[in-house]
């Protein structure tokens, strides 16, 4: 066999090929979710999967530029990346052109641009930057507050561009946090805080404090009762308790109307299949009726005839569902699952801290969306709309992932020559 | 390198990933496989079942002249579950209902079913259909079903005809066929041959988008069924022959019923007071219904197969004919009549005495008929009055009396010949006798008939001793029916039909008949006049009448309720009816013009 040779040498082959199989996969699913008699050239660019084509080919320049780069640039120009996608998310909250109710797109002529699609990368080079420096150290307030900082500034810009769901993606970002030595408490308190969340809206907030009160009753029959635990004990009631309070407040008064009924909806609180839970109930309808072997090509009905909203972009998924069935689907589900465990395998034989962080950022990123996209076409969670990576039709999601996962590939390929 | 302490972190954000992707493949495997709510749910979106409604059967007369046919309409359907978004406002003032009519509406269609499609509208103009359509697309949830409204162009043979109406919830649970807000044959024909005339429904799958668009056929058509068309009705009546009848008939209550002697068929069956037959069609029905339902003349009875009478002197040859048969009377045997004086029946003609069974006919002899019978159940080859009254009754029965005749009409009643058990329960076993009984000799009493039965016996003994059972229909389609091989032979020998029809003959034609003033001297017809006492204390005016009598063409029998003599009303009309049937017009409009402008109906 003859031996690669230059700078395509040391790329890993698998991610490659996971990469492409998605995208393909992705864009004759697109194809399969619009299709209509009257353009049925799936090259036809007057139509979405047309259209996604371009964005495929551009995305294959954009990862042979990325390639073709100097693998040491993305970590010097981590800051200024950062940097330029703070500004830009800034400027977008002024500049920006507003597309169903989240201002965060810049229209150019016939194309738009996502900055905050593009600050996902940048903010991971950052916060890889950051933590792989000499000089951090988990003990060090700072080394445990700016990571913290550097998440949160797009986050909040992002969420002020009334875009949820893609602020909610940074929080996937304490996975890498957690790899890096954060303490596993922080992230267990983090999801007690979740489930505690859950509890409150779902049952009455009374009834969860006294279950929360009996817990820790029976909790201190456990532990030795000296006086210095059993205040403990009462400080966490204290807190926890007061939680529940806040979090019944916060629902009530801050949340909005229509975000309200989403988080009903998904909790089972609330039935409602014409407003909220029509597009949850139309994606389960779609893949539920895949069966096992699924309906076959371009044989989806209730995608086709637009039944599930979105279905080429966030409801991606009901295609393949639909379409693919069970078989399918969970083809989809590991390609992905084997996509990020090959990340982070791939992560893990970094020589360098700044390749091993920011790869552990895009498998975090990754399976977020995975997670949550896929999640909310089952009904497993509520509708945040971000898109499924690789599948759902969109230029800039396209772009951006496949910027985050080569720079990823580009910096492995030089593990061996970078320190 | 510090953090290479914290590298078996790994496992645990690798295991958290490969959990929740198992989660996420149950959930799948739950959904797609496990759960067929969703497929149903699928189908319930996409699929919308169009029943593909036949043309029901058309109905012609023996001429081959259409009595009913179809004519297109629109039913708009509604799926209440998938109605979203709609313009309330819109769709009242395109179907001119107000805002409660439309909750009505829809709640009813709710109620019927959330995810069925039920009418939401029925019968729309072909006008508001255009406007609909064209809009159709923006009420989602609705659709247009084309379907068939009968339509009587001549408006007649609405007794005969019936009318159809649509499936009560009992009926659909007894035949799985009919769904909610189908039609059936409720009456008359309609009814009779609904299997027939309603062919098989058929069924279209087709598909539709979100918008509610019809977006193509399912599978290309594979699952598709085509609708059989009804079959065609060819029946016997004569179109032209039930209009007279029903211009004669005008303002007067009864009923004329005609017949083929030499098939049974039907060439005329009406009942009046009648009504328009297309008033009983669409939407207007319910409140048409209502309306003839309380008319206090009762244009709704049937009186044909329904109206029990009394017939009256018209049964007098039924009772010759068993004398004959049972050898108590011959031709040559006279009875003798005191008139007015007789006893203990009066004789209300004036003639010589004694006299035989013709003139006894002609004249219709009260006292001689009433001596016949006091001869049939004093006849001493028999132990019992009771035999003997048997004996009497099931000749009467193989005559048709007393019995429902198998016709293809629905709802026949079959008149009352009382058995002897009938009298010795009201007299007593052994304590009653012909006197006891005597009006039944005269078709007074306990005895009554309908008009068909009337015209079968009149059929009967034209034929000279057999029937076939009265029928409408001669063929579904190429198929002919099996009423005209059903041949009833009745128990009286041949030779003393011929006896009665002589004197039925003479009562047009002899000097003293009681219809000579109806004859018509190109046809030899026979006849019997009827003058049949009611409760009321009002004759009815019968009749029943064959011809020609050479080579019997028509029976009839004309009832006309509470109008006086047989002669006076019954008569005549009987005789026009022969008249427009055999020469297909009619000369004597003198008659003609009298019978057509008398009232009677309050008399």
């Amino acid at each position: 066999m003859k031996e690669q040779k230059g700078i395509f040498r040391h790329i890993d082959r698998p991610l490659v090929v996971l990469y492409l199989v998605l995208v393909l996969m992705g864009w004759v699913s697109i194809y399969a979710a619009v299709y209509n008699n009257e353009h049925a050239s799936i090259f036809d660019l007057s139509q979405s999967y047309g259209k996604q084509l371009l964005w495929i080919v551009t995305s294959l320049v954009i990862a042979l530029m990325i390639i073709l780069t100097d693998a040491k640039f993305f970590n010097a120009f981590a800051y200024p990346i950062y940097g330029g996608t703070i500004l830009l998310l800034i400027v977008v909250l002024f500049a920006g052109t507003e597309i169903a109710g989240s201002k965060s797109w810049f229209q150019i002529g016939g194309f738009r641009l996502q900055p905050a699609e593009f600050a996902k990368f940048a903010t991971t080079l950052a916060l890889a930057h950051y933590m792989s420096a000499l000089d951090f150290d988990n003990r060090k307030r700072s080394s445990q507050f700016i990571p913290l900082i550097i998440l949160a500034i797009p986050a909040l810009l992002i969420l002020l561009q009334n875009d949820t769901g893609s602020a909610i993606v940074y929080s996937s970002l304490a996975l890498v946090l957690y790899r890096q030595g954060m303490p596993g408490s922080i992230l267990l308190i983090g999801i007690a805080v979740a489930i505690l969340a859950i509890m409150a809206l779902l049952f009455n907030q009374y009834i969860v404090i006294a279950v929360i009160a009996v817990l820790l009753l029976g909790f201190i029959f456990f532990i030795r009762r000296t006086w210095q635990n059993i205040l403990k004990v009462i400080g966490i009631f204290v807190v926890a308790s007061l939680f529940v309070l806040s979090v019944e407040y916060a629902f009530q008064n801050i949340l909005e109307p229509h975000q309200k009924t989403r988080i009903n909806v998904v909790l089972g609180k609330q039935i409602d299949l014409k407003g909220a839970g029509y597009n949850v109930n139309q994606s389960k309808i779609a893949i539920g009726s895949g069966g096992f072997w699924g309906k076959g090509f371009l044989k989806g009905t209730q995608t086709k005839f637009n039944f599930v909203p979105e279905q080429s972009t966030d409801f991606i998924f009901c295609t393949v569902g639909e379409e693919w069935g069970f078989v399918g689907s969970t083809i989809v589900v590991l390609l992905f699952l084997a996509l990020i465990t090959r990340i982070i395998m791939v992560a893990e034989r970094q020589r360098s801290e700044f390749s091993r962080i920011y790869g552990y950022g895009v498998a975090s990123i990754l399976f977020f969306h995975f997670a949550v996209n896929v999640g909310f076409t089952i009904g497993l969670m509520p509708v945040i709309g971000i898109p499924l990576p690789f599948f759902s039709y969109g230029g800039s999601s396209l772009w951006a992932f496949t910027i985050l996962l080569f720079i990823f590939i580009k910096q492995d390929s030089n593990r061996l020559i970078l320190v | 390198m510090a953090s290479r302490i914290y590298a078996d972190r790994k496992i645990v954000i690798i295991s958290t990933f490969l959990v929740i992707g198992f989660i996420y493949i149950v959930r799948l495997f739950y959904i797609q496989v496990i759960d067929k709510s969703y497929t149903l749910s699928a189908n319930n979106n996409v699929l919308r079942y169009v029943t593909q409604f036949p043309a029901r059967g058309l109905i012609y007369d023996r001429n081959g002249k259409l009595l009913l046919y179809n004519e297109a309409v629109y039913d708009l359907m509604v799926i209440p579950r998938q109605v979203k978004d709609l313009d309330t406002a819109e769709i009242c003032r395109l179907l001119q209902i107000t805002p409660e009519g439309f909750n009505e509406r829809m709640k009813k269609a709710h109620d019927y079913s959330p995810i069925l499609a039920s009418a939401f509208e029925k019968q729309i103009s072909k006008e508001t259909y255009g406007y609909i359509e064209e809009k159709l697309y923006r009420f989602r949830g609705f659709f247009v079903q084309p379907r068939t409204l009968r339509k009587y162009p001549m408006s007649i043979g609405a007794h005969l005809l019936g009318y159809i109406g649509e499936v009560t919830p009992a009926q659909i649970e007894k035949n799985s066929y009919y769904k909610q807000g189908d039609y059936i044959g409720i009456s008359g024909i309609e009814r009779a041959y609904e299997k027939q005339l309603r062919g098989i429904k058929g069924l279209k799958i087709r598909m539709v988008d979100v918008m509610n668009r019809d977006v193509g056929s399912f599978e290309n058509g594979r699952y598709d069924t085509a609708a059989v068309m009804g079959g065609d009705l060819y029946t016997g009546i004569d179109a032209e022959l039930q209009q007279y009848g029903e211009k004669l008939m005008m303002n007067k209550r009864g009923s004329v019923v005609a017949i083929d002697p030499k098939t049974g068929e039907i060439l005329c069956f009406l009942s009046s007071p009648g009504y328009d037959p297309n008033l009983l069609v669409g939407r207007v029905r319910s409140k048409n219904f209502g309306e003839l339902n309380k008319d206090p003349v009762k244009p709704l009875l049937n009186r044909a197969i329904m109206g029990q009478y009394p017939p009256g002197s018209t049964l007098k040859m039924a009772n010759d004919l068993v004398g004959l048969q049972m050898g108590v009377i011959t031709k040559e045997t006279r009875f003798s009549c005191q008139g007015k004086g007789s006893s203990p029946i009066k004789c209300t003609h004036d003639h010589v005495s004694p006299l035989d069974v013709y003139m006894a006919i002609q004249q219709s002899c009260n006292p001689f008929h009433w001596q016949v019978f006091r001869a049939i159940l004093n006849d001493p080859n028999y132990a019992t009055v009771k035999e003997r009254y048997d004996v009497w009754r099931n000749h009467l029965m193989s005559m048709g009396f007393g019995r429902t005749l198998n016709t293809d009409l629905a709802f026949e009643l079959k008149g009352n010949l009382p058995s002897s058990a009938v009298f010795d329960k009201i007299y007593g076993k052994g304590h009653w006798n012909a006197m006891t009984v005597r009006s039944l000799s005269i078709g007074q009493g306990e005895v009554l008939t309908t008009p068909l039965q009337l015209v079968n016996y009149a059929a009967m003994v034209a034929n000279r001793g057999f029937f076939y059972p009265p029928h409408v229909v001669r063929s579904v389609g190429t198929e002919k029916t099996k009423f005209a091989t059903q041949k009833n032979v009745s128990t009286i020998n041949p030779e003393y039909l011929d006896i009665i029809i002589q004197g039925m003959t003479e009562v047009f034609s002899g000097a003293h008949g009681t219809a000579r003033a109806f004859k018509i001297d190109s046809l030899t017809m026979a006849g019997k006049t009827g003058t049949a006492q009611t409760s009321s204390g009002k004759d009815n005016s019968n009749f029943i009448a064959f011809a020609p009598v050479e080579n019997p063409q028509i029976a009839i029998c004309v009832i006309v309720e509470e109008a006086g003599y047989g002669a006076t009303w019954a008569a005549p009309i009987a005789s026009l009816m022969i008249e427009k049937y055999i020469f297909r017009t009619v000369k004597r409009k003198e008659i003609e013009d009298r019978m057509i402008n008398a009232n009677l109906l309050n008399n």
